[in-house]
């Protein structure tokens, strides 16, 4: 085991990112051109990117494989996207915003960044709003901000509950207009299957054409991947049907190492399932917890009951009852967990799926007298539309019922300050980096963290790199070029011509998703984890003897590019539960059966596992570096949201 | 319940393509319309068949990309619904279901129910943005913008760029999708100063794709999924002089 480095600046933190950017070496314009670099996703991390580095006179390629930008999985994006702007008066500032996500991360994210992230945010706005976001606003013309996932300012700015949308919008616009400058070649339809790795160096990909099957592949000075979160592993997820883990374990196969694949964040307000060949779950946004009271029945007789005829003292308002100063409004994981302890223990409502209710109320009612059905709808509408259209019931009349679902990974690569993996040249951004979260994320800082590193971080970054090194010309016919094809070429034809071809992808990502929910969900235990890695390896020795894929490679082939992914989660699924096993103290969104308090506390421990865990490949099994984690500026304090 | 399928299929675009007829049952009202087709794919794998291909992802009437002309309607007959958002409980038990692609001559069909829709794409591309670079935005509160404006904007802003607009008009015009991103950008003070130069590159890219013109038949409205008003095309016009 190595100790990590992430090359942080030293000093006030204040002045970190400032002194940073000044002892970054920078290309000059006129040079910019020579330099050409791959950007894998445009989602709000990729896109942003894209645009800058357009605006900035680079040759940028881009990668995604919905057939436009425009629907990455970051337009689902509901809540909103903070901001240290203080509008509000309510005492916000760059140093509180770094103090909640610190806190809220639990103490396993690095200082450094966090802060530089909290600097950033305001601009951000800024951006956004220059670009035409339609962000909400007052009668007066100013900005609305509301207060999200648990926290006591009002810092977070939002478009109805399309807030991803209209930035995701923002960000496209800004990357087609380089786009039509000719700085940036798009390509869409195409999935990246391989890095190519060339003297230590990441110098480029190669890409399947998802229309015609064709491979090529495609060299740079520097690839960055920008491709978002693994929260699909779960196979039921709030996660858009096609994210996946692919370019993040190509790249980590290739010697990116990753980090803390165990963290993951089940978030406590989505659509319960209803059946068992649901496709994936809805979230509807937290900030509806700013209103809705969530409770379920005292008695169990009551569960099956029509929620109006249970009267008002056999609720049980759990969390105001557990949590009386932050009541409805306790962070993602402390909600998650109480709502599935509820359910365990046999108080859960709605249809019973292998003999248990997975779900609670979230319940209107209060506030519609309070502030009248119309200001409600006004601050809610469409949720309520889209959750009528689900679920056929209208939550005006009949409390919302909800249950956890996975939604968030705070894993992924490991980057160093720069936003650099371990691999030289190749960048992380956005969901796709672990940076930032810690072990777990509050409420709207995705969207402020991929813009973040897209728009203000890699284009520095990255120009430093491009100016400290020098690039060989290198042509397809490079050995490492030819390597990488046929590798995923073999690939391909594995997949194809399974020896004993019998399952669909579907079958696979069934099973996957059951054993990771059970033994890496929201708590964890030795004996289960232990018992969930036998199982992911035989799963993966199933997989490859039992893939089944109809059709053609060299076609439009949905089930093959299914398959290809689920191969990769089933490979994650297992590092995510050996990161979880090692990880022995309940911290962030996660609680260790075997390290909670007596009162069933999460239980963190400071002393032994004040570190990132970083995995490297190799093939007999990964293995585990760890960053140190060093608070100089707030101290760790144990989280009590009671 | 059971229903009889009739799937349009197509090998590519080079290629004529045809209904092919399946009939799937045990299915509950509360499956969607994807999650049926979801299992008819996982019958036609069984059977060593290649799957049907449709466009999805995020399953939530939010990225556009879901599209199927089921019955004659672009994303089906309920109004303000994408594809994906269609449950089979709209439907009575035992009925016949005609599902074909977009059919417009600028969203070539790829294979079976998806097409190309890159068009839009481009349409983008020559304009509809606010030329702004990174880093040069003032400070956001410096220009207020009155409320009903920005709700408006954001009305017009709400659009998915699915193509239902297109693959419902008689002409094949993308009038409202077109009209939906000039109205968002003039109606803002940071999109307004552009506006004239936007409206008509965005017009021009559109004849270009081979999109047709509006004539009032307005459909297109009425099967938007995200409720894009007409006065949009008013609006556009009125720029377009
Ligand atoms: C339902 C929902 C609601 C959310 N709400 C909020 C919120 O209110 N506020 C908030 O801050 N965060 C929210 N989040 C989280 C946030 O939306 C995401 O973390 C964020 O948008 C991720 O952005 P990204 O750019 O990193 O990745 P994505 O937007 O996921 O983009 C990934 C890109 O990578 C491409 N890609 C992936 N793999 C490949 C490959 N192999 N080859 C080529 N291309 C590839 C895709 O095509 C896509 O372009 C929400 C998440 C969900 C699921
Ligand atoms: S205007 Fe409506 S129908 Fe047309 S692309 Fe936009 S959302 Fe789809
Ligand atoms: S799949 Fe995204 S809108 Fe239908």
């Amino acid at each position: 085991m190595s100790i990590l480095n992430a090359k942080e600046p030293i000093g006030p933190l204040e002045m970190r990112w400032k002194k940073h950017l000044f002892d970054l070496a920078l290309v000059a314009p006129q040079n910019r051109n020579k330099h050409k670099i791959i950007v894998i996703g445009t989602g709000l991390a990729g896109a942003s990117l894209c645009a800058t580095l357009g605006e900035a006179g680079y040759r940028v390629s881009s990668f995604c494989f919905q057939d436009s930008p425009r629907r990455a999985h970051s337009i689902a994006a509901q809540g909103g996207i903070n901001a240290t702007k203080n509008y509000q008066n309510d005492g916000d500032s760059v140093w509180r915003l770094f103090y909640d996500t610190i806190k809220g991360g639990d103490f396993r994210a690095r200082e450094s960044n966090v802060y530089r992230l909290a600097e950033l945010s305001a601009n951000i706005i800024d951006q956004a709003v220059a670009q035409g976001v339609p962000f909400a606003r007052e009668y007066s013309g100013y900005l609305a901000n509301r207060s999200f996932g648990g926290t006591q300012v009002s810092r977070t700015f939002y478009a109805r509950s399309q807030t991803g949308q209209q930035l995701l919008l923002g960000a496209y616009g800004a990357m087609s207009r380089q786009v039509e400058s000719g700085q940036v070649t798009h390509h869409s339809r195409t999935e990246m299957l391989e890095i190519i790795t060339i003297d230590g160096k990441a110098r480029g990909v190669v890409v399947r054409d998802l229309i015609s099957g064709e491979l090529s592949t495609h060299l740079a000075d520097c690839v960055v991947l920008c491709t978002g979160g693994y929260s699909n592993a779960y196979y039921l997820s709030t996660n858009a049907k096609g994210c996946n883990t692919s370019a993040t374990w190509r790249a980590f196969k290739q010697g990116a190492y990753f980090a803390n694949p165990g963290f993951t964040q089940i978030h406590p307000t989505c659509i319960p399932p209803t059946g068992e060949n649901q496709s994936k779950l809805t979230l509807m946004s937290e900030s509806l917890r700013n209103d809705g009271r969530i409770w379920a029945p005292k008695n169990k007789a009551d569960c099956k009951k029509n929620p109006k005829d249970i009267k008002e003292e056999d609720r049980d308002y759990f969390l105001e009852r557990l949590y009386p100063a932050f009541a409805n409004l306790v962070p993602r994981d402390v909600a998650s967990r109480a709502v599935k302890h509820i359910c365990d223990e046999g108080y859960g409502v709605g249809v019973k799926i292998h003999n248990q209710r997975l779900g609670v109320y979230l319940d209107f009612s209060n506030v519609i007298e309070k502030i009248g059905l119309e200001a409600v709808e006004e601050k809610y509408g469409n949720l309520f539309e889209m959750y009528e259209r689900i679920t056929d019931e209208n939550p005006c009349e009949t409390p919302m019922k909800i249950y956890p679902a996975p939604h968030y990974s705070m894993g992924g690569l490991w980057v160093d300050y720069n936003l650099m993996t371990t691999l030289d040249g190749l960048f992380a951004a956005g969901e796709a980096n672990f940076s930032d979260h810690g072990a777990n994320r509050l409420g709207a800082s995705a969207l402020m963290q991929g813009l973040a590193d897209g728009y203000f971080i890699l284009p520095q970054t990255i120009a430093n790199y491009l100016a400290r090194n020098t690039f060989d010309d290198i042509d397809e016919n490079h050995d490492q070029v030819q390597v990488a094809l046929s590798s995923v070429k073999n690939r391909i034809d594995q997949l194809m011509q399974a020896p004993d071809a019998q399952h669909s992808p579907e079958y696979f990502h069934q099973k996957l998703g059951k054993i990771l929910w059970e033994s890496c969900g929201m708590s964890r235990e030795r004996g289960k984890l232990e018992q969930a890695i036998v199982e992911l390896n035989d799963l993966k020795c199933e997989f490859w003897q039992k893939i089944k894929v109809t059709g053609i490679d060299k076609d439009l082939n949905q089930t093959l590019e299914r398959a290809g992914r689920m191969a990769d989660f089933i490979e994650l699924g297992e590092l995510m539960c050996k990161d979880a096993l090692k990880r022995e103290e309940s911290c962030g969104a996660h609680a260790r059966e075997e390290y909670l308090s007596s009162g069933g506390e999460a239980k963190r421990d400071d002393e032994n596992f004040s570190f990132v865990s970083a995995w490297e490949y190799h093939k007999e099994g990964a293995k585990l570096h760890e960053e140190h984690l060093h608070f100089e500026f707030i101290k760790p304090t144990v989280r009590n949201y009671k | 319940m059971i229903f009889t399928l009739h799937i349009w299929r197509q090998k590519s675009p080079q290629v004529g393509g045809s209904f092919s007829t399946y009939i799937i049952n045990n299915i509950d009202g509360d499956t969607s319309f994807l999650e049926m087709l979801d299992q008819l794919n996982e019958q036609l794998i069984h059977q060593n068949e290649d799957c049907i291909v449709f466009d999805y992802d995020c399953r939530e009437g939010i990225c556009g990309a879901c599209s199927l002309v089921i019955n004659g309607y672009p994303h089906g007959e309920k109004t303000a619904t994408t594809t994906c958002q269609l449950y089979m409980r709209e439907y009575k038990n035992e009925t016949e279901l005609w599902i074909e692609p977009w059919r417009a001559n600028s969203f070539a069909v790829l294979k079976d129910l998806t097409v190309d829709r890159s068009a839009f794409d481009r349409i983008i591309q020559s304009g509809g943005y606010v030329s702004v670079h990174t880093g040069s935005a003032p400070e956001a509160n410096n220009i207020l913008v009155e409320k009903n404006t920005a709700d408006e904007a954001f009305s017009a802003a709400e659009c998915i760029g699915c193509g239902a607009c297109v693959a419902v008009c008689p002409n094949a015009s993308a009038s409202l999708f077109v009209a939906a991103k000039i109205s968002h950008l003039m109606l803002l003070p940071q999109g307004e100063i552009e506006s004239n130069g936007r409206a008509h590159n965005m017009m021009m890219q559109m004849q270009d794709e081979g999109f047709g013109s509006c004539s009032n038949h307005r459909y297109c409205e009425r099967v938007c999924p995200k409720g894009i008003s007409l006065q949009n095309i008013t609006r556009m016009n009125n720029i377009l002089g």
